[in-house]
């Protein structure tokens, strides 16, 4: 009887572990959502979006450069790594024998791994040093390290689910292989594929370190891939680690947007391919249905 | 004229090739500029860079003896903690928790690996920092302040903050890992298990946790290869004060915090190059890192799939 | 006898050093229905893979011998596997309709991307076709939806059709019904029979009685060895083989 009772309690302690693992996991999230809900929320207005920042010493003024310096850096960092990435990728699961194709994927992992900061000293080291200035580009160089090996596995993931013979179906169709890879393995893909673009992209739009030393920050609106660019997480770094009280309001209400960026893209990219079936499922449900009365 | 069939999908392998072959390159560009940019504070210091905690820019005396500890103690700390209760959470989302609920679970915990780290930052900065300050130190020093880990005074800012950030933000990588690990045992295991009369707990342990201890310890590797190159939080939340205190309370730096904090302003070349040489540490260690931790993972699955 | 379709002439394949097709000589003749059986493992589905070239895609596989389409060899060094797949269709064991593409798109597809961009003629090669594979009535009203809700007997008829879309002289099947219920094999079989009027089939099959009830010819392998081919009506009533006998009474295979 001792036994069992003793086999009732371990089992009785080991629920309420993994219950309280379960709430420590959840809380530190709800935490931070309402922490930045209170403070950033509070801090957020229409001039927050609308103004590029004033001089110190005067309050207002917002990150309209910053938020405007993030798109234009993740965008150009795309530009170049989602097509680089979705080739390597397409390269990796069609083709991947042979010596290019392992050292490329060595590559990848080894880029997978790479802490943000020291992709930061890469960018640093190619465009910095010899563009001898800070520069928007060289921020863009290094998103698109960060954003290059995410794309390449998914990428190479995602196809692979391709089943053999649906590849030698189109084929035999008489179709050269790059068109079957094109038209048939990748377009059947695109949702899956659009899903980890999208999860890449949000990934480097909350990238801080790799932005310290390449785009720098910068205080004013510029467009030029030459110059120092702000961006929202390295505006909102400077701006919590500064003693303004103005700034540090700024910084919560930036943190607010940034995570709603990112976390909106997220989700957005998580249900965006299940909410297509299902939409579809309904639609054609609807359709049938006229179908009967008809 | 027309381009015949196999010319054309020669051509397009070529230039996938072509593709490969430039990303390439460019890593072995990238790691090769690395090694030069080091190579001045290489010449200067040697290897004892990495066995003296004197760092000073302003007289370009540089080791990063305290930064390597700062990196090490944070991130074995954060493995500490996140690793039971990732454990935990993975053997409850996938075997405990009716589907939807173990798929709610389970997105919370991927959202936690995608919010910015600059957001947990500021996080840690306002509000985690000041309660470690207030309850968690105090707590800690009543009861366990016989330990020299727990004396000093806190000032909120310092080790254990940065490791607790840490903990959070390394629960997701090892859950997901962990998840993965224990999908890959046959149920019929598990049902045995249970068919020989155990009550639930003792079927996670024998049919779920023993078996996949590699794969457990694949999953914390990566997870500590993660903790080791987080920058922007525990730069925030670490003081950047380049001491070794055998106190968690007191301040310190990581390799990656120092890098996010001076590299900026190093106006030194052999400032800069110094920092090149722990970035390049950094990039080396957490390589030998994840590559362990992928093997050990990966020879989990294939065994378990035999 | 009626117009030559396709000649094999010494025919090996390779996988490797392994030889799983030996020396196969073979001639088929216009609009038949030519049954290819034999025990599993015996090299049928490598062999017929080999008619249209897609076995060489296969890593280390290789081939050597003439197979005349035309009066051409399709082996020649000048051929292009690609054209010669197109006169050469070919069904798979699985229904394999392409992913996240509607039925229409599925069966056009082929036309499509050789450069088809008439979208009437391309509406009309989508009738035809699934009419001739006998699916248009079930799907005409649903040309849109996705190729992979339909049931898996409608799956092998789409991708029937969507080989006819090419409008191969020649279709190749490589155990089309082995992955589907009775009835749609049935419906598969009256397909077959259907399609000989304009087509020649050759199709692979792992079961006798199937290839009594369709074929017109039939060739029996074992181990990558042609043991025997002639009219159908002969191999089953009249076998000149013992292994061919004794395979048909069920005394081995």
């Amino acid at each position: 009887m001792k036994v069992i009772r003793q086999r009732k309690m371990k089992n009785f302690f080991f629920y309420f572990a993994l219950i309280s693992s379960s709430l420590v996991v959840i809380l530190p999230l709800l935490l931070v959502f309402i922490f930045l809900l209170q403070k950033g929320g509070a801090s957020l207005s229409l001039d927050f979006f609308l103004n590029n920042p004033k001089p110190v010493g005067e309050t207002g003024g917002g990150m309209r450069h910053a938020i405007l310096g993030s798109f234009y850096m993740v965008g150009l960092g795309s530009f170049v790594a989602v097509p680089l990435g979705l080739l390597c990728g397409i390269y990796l699961s069609e083709f991947g024998k042979g010596k290019i194709a392992n050292s490329l994927r060595f590559t990848i992992d080894l880029l997978t791994g790479v802490p943000s900061i020291v992709v930061g000293i890469f960018s640093y080291l190619i465009f910095v040093v010899t563009m001898k200035s800070f520069s928007a580009m060289a921020g863009a160089f290094a998103l698109s390290i960060i954003i290059l090996p995410i794309i390449t596995r998914t990428t190479e993931e995602i196809l692979k689910l391709i089943p053999r013979h649906v590849k030698e179906a189109g084929l035999a169709l008489g179709l050269p292989r790059w068109k079957v890879i094109l038209f048939i393995v990748v377009k059947g893909s695109r949702s899956s594929l659009m899903t980890g673009i999208i999860l890449a992209i949000s990934r480097a739009a909350g990238e801080t370190a790799p932005l310290l030393f390449t785009a720098f920050g910068s205080m004013y609106l510029s467009y030029s891939p030459t110059e120092p660019m702000a961006s929202l997480p390295v505006q909102i770094y400077n701006y919590a680690i500064s003693p303004y009280d103005d700034w540090q309001r700024q910084a919560w209400a930036g943190a607010f947007t940034l995570i709603i960026i990112v976390l909106g893209l997220n989700l957005f990219a998580r249900f965006f391919f299940t909410r297509k079936t299902i939409y579809r499922a309904i639609k054609n449900k609807l359709f049938k249905k006229n179908e009967d009365r008809t | 004229m027309k381009i015949s069939y196999s010319k054309q999908d020669r051509y397009v392998y070529t230039g996938l090739r072509f593709f490969s072959l430039v990303v390439v390159c460019l890593l072995i560009a990238i790691i090769f500029q690395l090694f030069k940019a080091s190579k001045l504070a290489f010449d200067e210091f040697g290897l004892s860079f990495v066995l003296s905690d004197f760092w000073n820019p302003v007289e370009d005396e540089f080791g990063a003896l305290a930064f390597i500890y700062g990196t090490v103690i944070t991130s074995l700390l954060s493995l500490l903690l996140a690793g039971p209760v990732s454990i935990f959470v993975a053997i409850f989302i996938n075997e405990f928790l009716p589907k939807k609920l173990a798929s709610i679970l389970g997105v919370f915990v991927e959202l936690i690996a995608a919010i910015p780290s600059i957001v947990f930052g500021l996080w840690g900065l306002y509000y985690l920092a000041p309660f470690v300050k207030n309850y968690i130190s105090p707590f800690l020093k009543k009861y366990l302040g016989f330990i020299p880990l727990f004396q000093g005074t806190s000032f909120g800012i310092g080790i254990l903050t940065a490791s607790l950030i840490l903990a959070i933000m390394i629960i997701p990588t090892i859950t997901s890992v962990c998840r993965e690990v224990f999908r890959s045992i046959p149920n019929l295991r598990k049902e045995a298990a249970l068919g020989l009369g155990a009550t639930k707990y003792e079927m996670v342990k024998l049919a779920i946790i023993n078996p996949s201890f590699s794969g457990i310890m694949g999953a914390l590797v990566l997870g500590l290869g993660r903790a080791l190159g987080e920058t922007m939080a525990v730069a925030m939340v670490i003081g950047n004060n380049p001491v070794i205190s055998t106190s968690l309370f007191s301040s310190g730096a990581t390799m990656a915090s120092v890098m996010a904090n001076e590299y900026a302003e190093a106006d030194s070349e052999l400032h800069l190059s110094a920092l090149c040489y722990i970035g390049l540490l950094l990039f080396v260690v957490t390589f030998i890192v994840n590559l362990f931790a992928r093997t050990i993972v990966w020879n989990n699955s294939r065994k378990s799939r035999s | 006898m009626s117009e030559i379709a396709l000649e094999v002439k010494n025919l090996n394949a390779y996988f490797n050093d392994f030889r799983a097709v030996k020396d196969i000589n073979l001639t088929y003749y216009k609009n038949s229905v030519n049954a290819i059986i034999g025990p599993s493992g015996c090299g049928k589905s490598t062999y017929i893979r080999c008619l249209n070239r897609i076995h060489e895609e296969v890593e280390g596989a290789s081939v050597s011998g003439e197979v005349i389409l035309g009066g051409k060899n399709i082996y020649a060094d000048n051929a292009d596997p690609v054209e010669i797949r197109r006169h050469i269709g070919m069904v798979f064991q699985k229904p394999n309709p392409f992913p996240s593409m509607s039925i229409y798109d599925n069966v056009t597809i082929g036309p499509k991307l050789w450069g088809e961009k008439n979208k009437s003629k391309l509406d009309e090669i989508a009738e035809s076709c699934l009419k001739k594979a006998a699916l248009w009535d079930e799907v005409k009203d649903k040309l849109h939806q996705d190729g992979t809700s339909l049931s898996g007997g409608q799956q092998q008829r789409l991708c029937i059709a969507r080989t006819l879309a090419i409008n191969p002289p020649i279709i190749l099947m490589d155990e089309p019904t082995s992955a589907l219920d009775p009835i749609a094999t049935v419906k598969i079989e009256d397909l077959m029979n259907e399609i000989k009027k304009e087509y020649t089939v050759i199709v692979v099959t792992h079961n006798m009685q199937q290839a009594r009830r369709i074929a017109d010819y039939t060739s029996f392998f074992v181990l990558g060895d042609l043991i025997e081919h002639g009219l159908t009506s002969d191999i089953f009533t009249n076998p000149k083989e013992k292994k061919t006998e004794d395979y048909i009474s069920g005394n081995f295979g």
